[in-house]
């Protein structure tokens, strides 16, 4: 797997696959007593473990599409195929337990522990028990939560984006092929929202799902869509291509609307943070000798140094001249630290830099270890060049 | 009125008990039959309405001449009296099940079926462990109602400590009448007291950490 995906042409070419692909024919959703079908006559298919947005106005059909693929509605008519599988007469709740399902706030319960919320499935499939502790911790670790912390914990305890953490690995538990995941993201504050993005583009990285994405918000799409399908009233679709092809050429005017004024800076959307030249800081580790440090980070001619905890994720971002001040790197976490995944995009670089009042971020791979720094002259760079490239 | 205590401490001692068994037996039944009652119900908005309609009006009816109603098919004994309690325990209960129930918030009902429980696991595993402590709520308003209700059915001859109180008031004016009655009332009263201390325990234990407030 390479660190700088490109993002043309075939998405999922060079990344881990465990998804399997979807393929709609003609389904159809009629509500009796309505004139119009609410659904109507979709084909759609959707390839092995790409990432697919549904966006559109509200009322247009893309929640009820999405809840016909683990069948919470029942389809009025059409076919639905899980790989070659026909799961269209299936039994709802064998196939609702092969289809990781993430809602707005994460749907935790409340009189279960996190860990009972995420074993749920597993349990439901009789795995035995020791298999499941093992899931769980796995999963909290991979959405970023330390299991000894919160394995235990209600959801009232947790804060709104752990709580949809959570909700992503309770989805995740039984390793389903396909996620389906229902505006996850919507009653979440914008700076969590980005994290929150941040970690499912690692996630799908590292796992390579089969994800279907329904959102309001196109920056959302684009940023983590490997493709956009564009609905409009009764689930037809109008558009369905990468996010640089529908926001280079919208297919309609609908779309071109849609999609909105600043195409252009929109761009700054596709670009990621990872496709820009990183800089590598000196880092060293919480508890280290300063003295040393400060010799390293000297040598290399830097004058900042980032810190990390045990697990390489980066906690502050002190000056050389304040480390001198102290014997050992201090341990200390840096609430406001500024941190963008990889995959993230230079407009959440941006909007982080701000936010933090700082001339740059630290930029996070897997398992949020540290990757290196972007500072603010490379994302100005970067917005020059595209705006070269679109006007030329 | 202590001579007249520990005379018949044991006649008294045995009444008591057997109030408190009757009472809690009846509230068992009667909890069991209203959550299943409000189960089959919850769902249609006219049956919860048609259920809470009789729950209102049950309550109106006076417990004594429901009582001498039950004579008729039942005749003397325990069985119109168990009839009774269990009839005006599950009111309460029925009533605050259908609100606990309906309560639950429908995002985690979906979330619950999207995540593959059936109906039936979703009910066991979701709805009813969050609507159980609007329905020990109930259990409480209704325990400590029917805890004079088995009094009155002591009119039927049913057991307990409304025997106590109706010989008394039978006899006024006759010799231990009064303490017999004060005994009894005051009696029905502390147990009354300390069966709600053992509901609330119960609902502590039986409430996950997650929800209690």
């Amino acid at each position: 797997m390479s660190e700088t995906l490109t993002h043309a042409g075939d998405p999922a070419h060079d990344r881990t696959v465990s998804g399997v692909a979807i393929r709609l024919e003609g389904v159809t959703k009629r509500y009796p007593g309505q004139s119009e079908p609410a659904v109507d006559a979709v084909d759609l298919e959707i390839a092995a473990g790409e990432t697919v947005m549904f966006v559109g106005p509200s009322g247009c059909g893309k929640t009820t599409l999405l809840k016909m693929l683990n069948r919470l509605i029942e389809p009025s008519g059409g076919k639905i195929f899980l790989g070659d599988e026909d799961v269209t007469g299936q039994d709802p709740d064998q196939l609702r337990r092969r289809i990781g399902y993430v809602i707005q706030a994460g749907g935790l319960f409340p009189h279960m522990t996190v860990g009972t919320n995420i074993g749920l499935v597993p349990g439901m499939l009789k795995w035995d028990r020791k298999r499941i502790a093992e899931r769980i911790d796995e999963l909290l670790d991979l959405v970023g939560l330390d299991p000894e912390v919160y394995r235990d914990r209600f959801p009232k305890e947790l804060s709104g984006g752990q709580q949809q953490r959570v909700g992503v690995a309770r989805a995740l538990a039984a390793d389903p092929p396909v996620l389906l995941m229902d505006e996850p993201f919507g009653a979440v504050d914008p700076i969590t929202r980005q994290r929150l993005q941040d970690e499912l583009l690692r996630i799908q990285e590292e796992l390579g799902k089969t994800i279907v994405f329904v959102t309001h918000d196109f920056d959302e799409a684009v940023k983590l869509g490997d493709r956009i399908v564009v609905f409009d009233v009764g689930a037809r679709v109008v558009q369905y291509d990468t996010p640089e092809a529908i926001l280079a050429e919208p297919a309609e005017d609908y779309v071109a609307d849609f999609v909105g004024a600043g195409a252009t800076l929109k761009q700054l959307t596709l670009t990621r943070v990872g496709d820009t030249g990183l800089h590598t800081p000196v880092t060293a580790a919480a508890g280290e000798d300063s003295a040393a440090v400060v010799t390293r980070a000297t040598a290399a001619g830097e004058q900042y140094v980032v810190v990390t905890d045990g697990r390489g994720r980066p906690i502050s971002w002190p000056s050389v001249a304040e480390l001198t001040r102290t014997t050992t790197v201090p341990a200390t976490r840096d609430e406001r630290l500024p941190v963008v995944g990889l995959r993230s995009t230079l407009n959440d670089a941006l909007d982080t830099m701000l936010a933090a009042s700082q001339g740059g971020v630290v930029v996070t791979g897997r398992r949020d270890a540290v990757a290196g720094v972007l500072v603010v002259e490379q994302v100005m760079a970067a917005i020059q060049s595209t705006r070269g490239e679109t006007r030329g | 009125m202590w001579q007249y205590l520990l005379d018949r401490r044991e006649l008294i001692a045995f009444q008591a008990y057997q109030h408190v068994s009757l009472v809690v037996q009846c509230v068992v039944l009667a909890t069991v039959l209203a959550v299943g009652l409000a189960v089959l119900s919850y769902r249609s908005a006219r049956v919860t309405s048609l259920a809470n309609s009789v729950s209102a009006i049950g309550l109106t009816i006076p417990s004594f001449a429901l009582l001498g109603l039950l004579l008729a098919p039942f005749g003397f004994g325990i069985t119109p009296a168990v009839v009774a309690v269990v009839f005006y325990a599950a009111l309460p209960v029925l009533r605050n099940a259908l609100v606990g129930l309906s309560g639950v918030d429908q995002s985690l009902v979906e979330s619950a079926r999207g995540i593959g429980m059936s109906r039936l696991t979703t009910l066991r595993r979701v709805e009813l462990p969050l609507a159980w402590p609007v329905i020990l709520a109930g259990v409480r308003v209704s325990t400590q109602m029917v805890m004079g209700i088995a009094a009155v059915a002591a009119y039927v001859l049913g057991p307990g400590l409304g025997s106590l109180i109706f010989s008394g008031l039978s006899r006024l004016g006759g010799a231990n009448a009064l303490n017999a009655t004060l005994v009894g009332t005051i009696a029905i009263v502390l147990l009354a007291l300390v069966l709600d201390v053992v509901l609330v325990l119960v609902g502590r234990l039986t409430t996950s950490r997650g929800i209690r407030v």
